[in-house]
């Protein structure tokens, strides 16, 4: 039962977990995809594919960071800078 | 060289939120509303950490005033790699008088007593709009400012800061201890992950209050009346180009 992978696992979905509490269409939205998401693998024993999943989800979690600077850059240059620039 | 800067930062509204006025038009609705750290002000603490990195500082100390709570942005600070904080506890009543000027009263105080080289502050806040903070504590302290920075580098004892103006970029070279302000371009502040804010709950923060800093806090602004931007009239339909232009000519624009 105790994976080595077990914790690193854990630890991908509680970080992501977090970062979906700013999802634009609310967090609700975000942990049931967030949750299917990981269910769907849930019987995913090889660690080499366990390994290939979580450098995934680290992946979105560098693209939910980039969306969410993004997304705040876009809100303030709009509202304090001339459209033209 | 103390080789210590401290950064402003300031607890606001989020920016995702629509903001709504109090029906008695004294103020905004802030009770049960999602706040967060000004966007300006983690530009301002992102440099800070850059020049940390670059090995250039010693120690980047976030400071912010406010009510208790205001100790959860000094904690997304840290999360993005400020070393310690100082919470300078204003609330109630002289919470909501807060302004620039005591504020920037404040900051002059901490800027003396931590003997800091550096302030770095966000140009302004995205909840009262005054871009008045930086420059006044660059007044009280009799420093020199670099605002609206769109680039900042540390060459000795001077800065060299690159600004944004109007029509184009204006160079200048100031000495230290100095203040700068972020603008929007200065850099991309990182993202403070959870285990990161996890990591800030063991850095220190202190506790303070204006009052041991000698600092006064009475306003001398009252605001009258706060309201709603008025709303967009709504548009008009026409069948045919005949309506389009009576309509045009009642509205007096041809």
């Amino acid at each position: 039962m105790a994976n080595p992978l077990r914790g690193e696992v854990i630890r991908l979905y509680k970080n992501l977990l977090y970062l979906g509490r700013e999802y634009p269409q609310g967090s609700a939205y975000f942990r049931q995809r967030l949750k299917s998401a990981f269910m769907k693998n849930k019987d995913v024993t090889d660690p080499d594919k366990i390994k290939k999943l979580v450098a995934r989800g680290d992946f979105v979690i560098k693209e939910l960071e980039a969306l969410y600077f993004l997304r705040k850059y876009r809100a303030m240059k709009k509202r304090y800078y001339e459209p033209d620039k | 060289m103390s080789g210590r800067v401290l950064v402003g930062v300031k607890r606001v509204i989020d920016y995702a939120v629509k903001i709504r006025v109090k029906p008695d038009n004294t103020g905004v609705v802030t009770d049960g509303v999602k706040h967060s750290m000004n966007p300006f002000c983690e530009i301002a603490v992102e440099e800070a950490v850059k020049l940390k990195e670059k090995k250039l500082i010693k120690e980047v100390v976030a400071v912010s005033c406010g009510p208790q709570q205001a100790q959860e942005t000094i904690r997304t600070a840290l999360a993005m790699g400020a070393d310690r904080g100082i919470h300078v506890e204003v609330s109630g009543k002289d919470y909501e008088t807060l302004g620039p000027l005591q504020v920037s009263k404040i900051l002059a105080a901490l800027a003396k007593k931590e003997d800091a080289q550096l302030i770095i502050l966000g140009k302004q806040a995205i909840d009262d709009d005054c871009n008045q903070t930086g420059q006044m504590t660059a007044a009280l302290l009799d420093w020199p400012q670099g605002t609206f920075a769109s680039e900042v580098s540390l060459e000795g004892d001077k800065v060299k800061v690159v600004r944004e103006i109007d029509g184009g970029l204006e160079t200048i070279k100031i000495n230290t201890p100095a203040v700068v302000t972020a603008d929007l371009r200065l850099n991309t502040p990182r993202y403070a992950t959870l285990p990161n804010i996890m990591k800030a709950k063991k850095k220190k923060i202190a506790n303070m209050k204006p009052a041991e800093l000698g600092v006064d806090l009475t306003s001398r602004l009252e605001v009258l009346k706060v309201e709603e931007p008025p709303q967009r009239q709504a548009g008009v339909k026409v069948e045919t180009v005949d309506d389009l232009v009576s309509k045009l000519k009642e509205a007096g624009r041809i």
